[in-house]
């Protein structure tokens, strides 16, 4: 956890070039947000790529339609926030009913923009993209996630939304892991019997982090990066609640609708067992930064890991 | 198909159908045999809901045979109350109203990217121009100078709830779409030789994406439908069914009809 941090925008705008370079039909579509997307070299090295839609987010998932429609595959990139509220039609139609060949990126999602306030915060997007049909829904948690990911989009032909993060963020894949991102699989970060995290994105790293605490206090929690929120492992989720008879779930989103509901939704069906789902509540958040948010709410190791201790002694005591 | 699935938008079908004859049977170069081919012309419904004139059209062009039109409004059925993917020959599913633009923007900049002189059609309604996000595609499509894209509003004056300028007047189209960079021209939506003149002499002017006002009549060739907003979505009776048969059987010789009729020599 001490190697250096790095953004996901960044790791996602090395990526898409280095995928663009390769294969001319790789479109960028911004709308005014090249800086906050970090695809200003995009433009300078592939300007016949390259697409300003100006702010208007509307248009440009249009556009990018459209140009998925003529054999390209666009990414069109700009804050969550914008995308998965202002132009949701324009995702649900022209993108995912469309099946275009077309990834919405949402940056800065969550609340990564943290002062700026609830206008720009992304706490809804999981909850609206992974009802649409057809759409794969993606959450990294760090900078070589991220990479992996957009390589995967970049040859998927398929549309999806993926959310990235804004600040710098540890390391949680490191190079040496060789870890696989397959759609639908959730990976394994830690193995454990008495109780399960299950995590994504940025809420990743404190998950880890609370089972490192536990495991000082003896207790061996089990931790999922569930990256792929649509296609979701359900199999890992009821594995995770078989082998250890409880769920904590983590995650910088409404705690309606989001990756608790997703982990709800398959175990209550087959496999019910206590869950304590860690998220953002319903209401409007107060002034903070993105740190300052997560430890209101209790996204940070020390409180994850009570919320896990708690909830296995209850699960043991059943 | 209205009268027989009890469902359907009568008026702005009628209202549309030459536009959309003109195209597919004379002025695109759009149909099933080129439709692989990427240099092919594009057409978009951006006003979705008169499906029926649009299914009627493509079926002759040949996409699909017309026994399937009998499918219309049929659980399970490929012909749904506004244009899919299932459906040969549509290009972008549509029934919200103002995405139709944008996707012929990112279309028509993809040809001028890729160097091809494919030509992008979009066929929209006058109540639709409420819609803001016509106005950011608009912008767009100037700003990238796309005159290989031709924006058509079918301008029958009439929406859901009454005449177009009642219920949210956005006139004067043309005005507003040239004041935007757009090459504005205006013709009677039910003239077949107007339309193709229109659109086989674009691009009206280099570097301007291309605006045809279409003025059209709601419910066209069927008198007690004619410009009667009750008709926008309104399905016939038995007894209208067979007057408004018999009416525009009786307008064959008329031109229109007989083009129709026709096929003008079927897509080219």
């Amino acid at each position: 956890m001490n190697a250096g941090k790095a953004s996901c925008r960044h790791a996602f705008s090395a990526a898409l070039l280095e995928a663009a370079r390769k294969d001319p039909s790789i479109y960028a579509v911004c709308s005014d947000s090249k800086g906050s997307t970090a695809l200003g070299d995009f433009e300078a090295a592939l300007p016949r790529q390259y697409v300003e839609a100006g702010i208007a987010e509307q248009d440009a998932v249009g556009i990018a339609a459209g140009l998925a429609r003529c054999d390209k595959t666009a990414f069109v990139c700009g804050p969550a926030s914008f995308y998965s509220a202002r132009s949701l039609e324009q995702v649900k139609v022209d993108v995912a009913y469309a099946a275009s060949d077309v990834k919405v990126i949402g940056i800065s999602g969550g609340v990564s923009y943290g002062y700026l306030g609830s206008t720009h915060h992304a706490l809804h997007d999981l909850a609206v993209m992974r009802t649409f049909p057809g759409l794969e829904v993606f959450l990294p948690c760090d900078a070589a996630s991220t990479a992996a990911i957009t390589a995967y989009l970049a040859g998927s032909g398929k549309p999806a939304y993926m959310r990235l993060g804004r600040g710098p963020v540890p390391e949680v894949y490191a190079p040496e892991l060789k870890a696989e991102f397959a759609p639908g699989r959730a990976n394994l970060l830690r193995e454990g019997r008495d109780c399960a995290i299950v995590a994504a994105g940025e809420a990743v790293q404190p998950a880890l982090a609370a089972a490192a605490i536990l495991a000082v206090r003896g207790i061996q929690a089990r931790v999922l990066d569930c990256w792929s929120i649509k296609p979701f492992d359900v199999a890992a989720i009821e594995a995770a609640a078989e082998e250890t008879g409880c769920i904590v779930t983590v995650e910088e989103h409404s705690v309606h609708g989001g990756l608790g509901s997703a982990v709800a939704e398959a175990v209550a069906q087959s496999r019910p067992v206590p869950m304590r789902i860690i998220g953002f509540p319903d209401e409007w958040a107060p002034a903070g930064s993105s740190e300052e948010l997560f430890a209101y709410y209790g996204l940070t190791a020390e409180r994850i890991a009570a919320a896990a201790e708690e909830l296995a002694a209850r699960a043991k005591g059943r | 198909m209205i009268h027989a699935a009890r469902m359907g938008h009568m008026g702005g079908s009628l209202s549309s159908v030459d536009i959309l004859v003109s195209l597919y049977f004379h002025s695109m170069r759009c149909g099933p045999a080129n439709w692989g081919d990427p240099a092919r012309d594009h057409f978009i419904m951006s006003k979705g809901h008169s499906v029926e004139g649009f299914y009627a059209v493509l079926a002759r062009a040949g996409f699909f045979p017309e026994s399937a039109l009998a499918d219309y409004g049929k659980f399970g059925g490929m012909l749904y109350g506004h244009p899919t993917l299932k459906v040969p020959g549509v290009e972008i599913p549509s029934g919200s109203l103002g995405h139709g633009l944008a996707v012929g923007v990112g279309m028509a900049l993809a040809a001028k990217r890729d160097g091809l002189p494919s030509r992008v059609f979009v066929l929209m309604g006058d109540g639709e121009q409420a819609e803001g996000s016509v106005w950011e595609a608009a912008r767009a499509a100037a700003h990238y100078g796309l005159d290989n894209l031709v924006a058509i509003v079918d301008a029958n004056g009439l929406q859901i709830s009454g005449p177009v300028a009642k219920v949210m007047n956005s006139g004067p189209l043309a005005a507003k779409y040239a004041s935007f960079g757009w090459a504005v021209r205006e013709a009677d939506g039910h003239d077949h030789a107007a339309l193709t003149a229109a659109f086989d002499s674009a691009p009206w002017k280099p570097g301007a994406p291309n605006f045809l006002l279409a003025h059209t009549k709601k419910g066209r060739g069927v008198s007690f439908m004619e410009n009667d907003a009750s008709w926008h979505h309104r399905t016939p009776t038995d007894d209208e069914y067979g007057r408004a048969l018999a009416e525009l059987g009786a307008r064959q010789g008329s031109g229109a009809a007989e083009a129709w009729a026709a096929g003008e020599g079927g897509a080219r």
